[in-house]
């Protein structure tokens, strides 16, 4: 009794590849470096619809600088872009170890995520506003925040700049531009365009970038979010770190089979920039691009940066039991500290030795900060007073604060 | 009571080919928290699969797929992250009854882990039960024990109005009585964890007395019924231990029946005191015992304050807490317990 052409059937995406198949990522769409066209950072929404289905590189497999994207950097900041992604990975490898030792309770690292957070850092103004996700501590690093507090952070110990009160790697640093972090994905993303629209509203010159993960475009904040910053054409970027796994779920559960994320971009007439994550050169290319046009009025850019999630997704995941195991090592984007190196070894800049070399002071570098952390204590064995539990919760202290701290016997 | 959870969302799937399980993670992986796992592979790919991240959209098709007739069971993989469909469960699904006039309706049970003791932080860790338990249309269930949360969660997917199944996350692995610096225990062994394979129920607004004693009432639910019999430990006082097991519909006979035996009354729970369903209860127990009390009513839960990581317990109300509570009640008449 059908009155359809067929019978109706319920789509469940899959991903290509289980643990024990084959690893197989022969649906992304990737162009070669170079070949994504640059138009100007004024030119018209409606003549860019092609960028988000390119792939805009810079680094081809030789290591060198290809295509209209590519800028002239110094070596200089580029091996500062290096250094701040291997002391990045030297950092969440040790603190992960931490973590298995029982000096905390949960971490999260971002390996081969590293360009994004550290390029980004590197490339906004000081005094412009970042609202991460928790796989950025490559933003702080970059900019020079004391790697004791970020440990000392993840301890909830007495030195504990946001006094035990957040769970370990959320953090917020105001002074270095970095907005408050919380466990929830996906609702900061609109306090960007906010943050924005009240920089644009004050005539100010500030701009904000927002994260978002690839899993967190199906929450209703990214929506919003697109929807206010095209609307009132909030001086913002918009990126979308898309890594392939929210969790155990593929690209696919947040549409990855129908189209690009980049592309979400046409349908709220903002310009879309699709991204090679793992390409320094082509984050900041992009970024550096996507400022100027909102330094300019021209209000928001959303930018997804193709890259893969080699870690678990924290210290509470196996990713071995939903992924092929050697899928990190078959990402066809490489890695990121890799590919810079091999850049910068390509132009004369740098050397394996001095890499090595660097890759041992920062060792060292960060073996200091966590002795100096672990010598105040790790989680459990030292925490700020207990009167800071009751701190906090509003500018001034109301009566059940009082009450309940006196019964708590403080 | 993973495996209890599991094994009831396995007999009911085997049952009946409406019930379909989806949420985040739950698929190929099932679940962060194991809850689902291997249903997908047992009932297959459109049975039990994985969501976008996105609670609103969960709880929202949930609806639309109980509307056409099925019985979706989705999980919200913390119930800290359940506030972006708050919308969906407040103004649509418990009010979808009433305001159609029984045209349309909302057979669906949302599990969600809560609760803390688990060093979860602000985000995975909070007991948000008051908050539905306000909305009129909702049902909530707390289980405290597998087996409980096995036949509970049967009766919650088998009824026809929405019901928010929040489950204690820190009882998963085991019993867990608040006294954070012993052993981790697990369920191997204890008598509530002899979960039958097949199927059965237990009726939701059926409190059980776990306790009869004569000195006290104390009212809990979820993994505060495990730290209440340590503090009854602690303190010596003969009380009587009431597990709620779901607090709409809430078993207003046998609570109000020891009150007024006991004559004192403490009530538990982990969520903040202001405004929490230990608000409610006092409330109710003040209206209906009031000539029989004996002392005045006591709240032993979580502090107003977000849950703070460091301070895990600081903040969690263990035994000594209860026990002090018991000492109050007891002796606020002169009766040495």
């Amino acid at each position: 009794m059908s009155r359809n052409q067929v019978e109706l059937a319920l789509h469940i995406p899959t991903p290509r590849a289980r643990p024990g198949d084959p690893v197989d990522f022969g649906h992304l769409l990737i162009a070669d470096a170079g070949v994504t066209r640059r138009p100007a950072s004024d030119a018209a929404e409606a003549d860019m619809r092609d960028l988000p289905y390119g792939l805009i590189r810079i680094l081809n497999d030789s290591g060198q600088a290809v295509g209209d994207w590519a800028t002239m950097e110094a070596p200089a900041f580029l091996r500062d872009g290096l250094r701040a992604m291997v002391q990045t990975r030297i950092f969440e490898d040790r603190l992960f170890r931490a973590h298995r030792q029982g000096k905390t309770s949960f971490f999260m690292k971002s390996t081969g995520e590293e360009a994004m957070s550290v390029a980004q850092s590197m490339v906004l103004a000081a005094d412009d506003m970042c609202f991460p996700t928790y796989r950025m501590q490559g933003w702080l690093i970059a900019r020079g925040y004391p790697i004791v507090d970020m440990i000392n952070q993840i301890y909830s110990n007495e030195r504990d700049p946001l006094k035990g009160r957040q769970l370990p790697i959320l953090y917020s640093a105001r002074d270095y531009g970095f907005y408050s972090l919380s466990g929830n994905v996906g609702s900061r993303f609109g306090h960007a365009v906010g943050w924005a629209m009240a920089s644009a509203y004050k005539r100010d010159h500030r701009i904000a970038i927002g994260y978002i993960g690839e899993g967190t475009t199906a929450e209703g904040d990214f929506h919003e979010a697109l929807t206010f910053a095209s609307v009132y054409r909030a001086p913002v970027i918009l990126a979308i770190t898309n890594n392939q796994w929210a969790i155990s779920s593929f690209s696919g559960f947040a549409g990855a089979e129908q189209t690009t994320f980049a592309a979400k971009a046409i349908g709220y007439g903002l310009p879309g920039l699709r991204v090679d994550g793992n390409d320094f050169l082509a984050i900041v290319a992009a970024t550096r691009w996507a400022a100027e046009r909102a330094r300019a009025n021209l209000g928001a850019t959303l930018i997804e940066f193709v890259t893969y999630r080699a870690s678990g997704h924290s210290t509470s995941d196996d990713p071995t039991k939903y992924r092929p195991a050697d899928e990190a090592a078959h990402w066809p984007l490489g890695d990121p500290i890799e590919r810079l190196k091999r850049h910068l070894i390509e132009i004369g800049e740098w050397s394996e030795e001095r890499h090595t070399q660097m890759e041992a002071e920062l060792g060292q570098a960060v073996q200091a900060a966590q002795r100096e952390a672990e010598s105040v204590g790790t989680l459990g064995k030292s925490k700020p007073p207990v009167s800071e539990m009751f701190e906090g919760v509003f500018k001034e202290r109301d009566w059940r604060a009082a009450e309940q701290c006196r019964e708590l016997g403080f | 009571m993973i495996q209890a959870l599991n094994s009831a969302l396995d007999v009911m799937m085997a049952r009946d080919s409406d019930i379909l399980v989806f949420g985040e993670d739950v698929g190929y992986f099932g679940g962060v928290f194991r809850v689902t796992a291997g249903l997908q592979e047992r009932h297959g790919l459109e049975r039990c699969f994985d969501a976008p991240i996105s609670e609103g959209g969960i709880i929202a098709t949930a609806i639309g797929m109980g509307a056409f007739g099925l019985r979706p069971v989705p999980e919200i993989q913390f119930a800290d992250y359940i506030l972006p469909a708050f919308d969906q469960l407040v103004s649509e699904a418990a009010r979808l009854r009433y305001r159609s006039n029984g045209e349309f309706w909302a057979p669906i049970t949302v599990r969600a882990p809560y609760g803390g003791g688990i060093f979860g932080g602000q985000t995975h860790s909070q007991s948000p039960e008051a908050i539905f338990a306000h909305i009129t249309g909702l049902k909530t269930v707390i289980p405290a024990t597998p087996y409980d949360a096995k036949g509970l969660l049967i009766a919650s997917i088998e009824d026809d109005d929405p019901v928010i199944f929040l489950e204690p996350k820190r009882l998963y692995n085991g019993p867990f009585d608040g006294r954070h610096d012993q052993a981790v225990r697990n369920w191997h062994g204890e008598a509530t964890a002899q979960v039958p394979e097949g199927y059965y129920r237990i009726p939701l607004g059926q409190a059980v007395v776990v306790r009869q004693g004569e000195a006290a009432t104390i009212l809990a639910y979820g993994t505060m019924v495990h730290v209440a019999q340590a503090g009854i430990e602690d303190s010596g006082i003969d009380a009587e231990l009431i597990d709620l097991r779901s607090i709409v519909p809430l078993d207003i006979d046998t609570i109000v029946a020891s009150v007024k035996k006991t004559g004192r009354c403490v009530i538990l729970h982990e969520a903040s005191r202001f405004g929490g369903f230990g608000a409610e209860l006092s409330a109710l127990v003040q209206e209906r015992c009031f000539y029989h009390l004996e002392a005045p009513i006591e709240r032993v839960t979580g502090w107003d304050t977000p849950y703070p990581h460091a301070f895990e317990w600081d903040y969690f109300p263990g035994p000594a807490r209860v026990s002090a509570a018991l000492r109050r009640v007891v002796n606020d008449c002169g009766v040495v317990g």
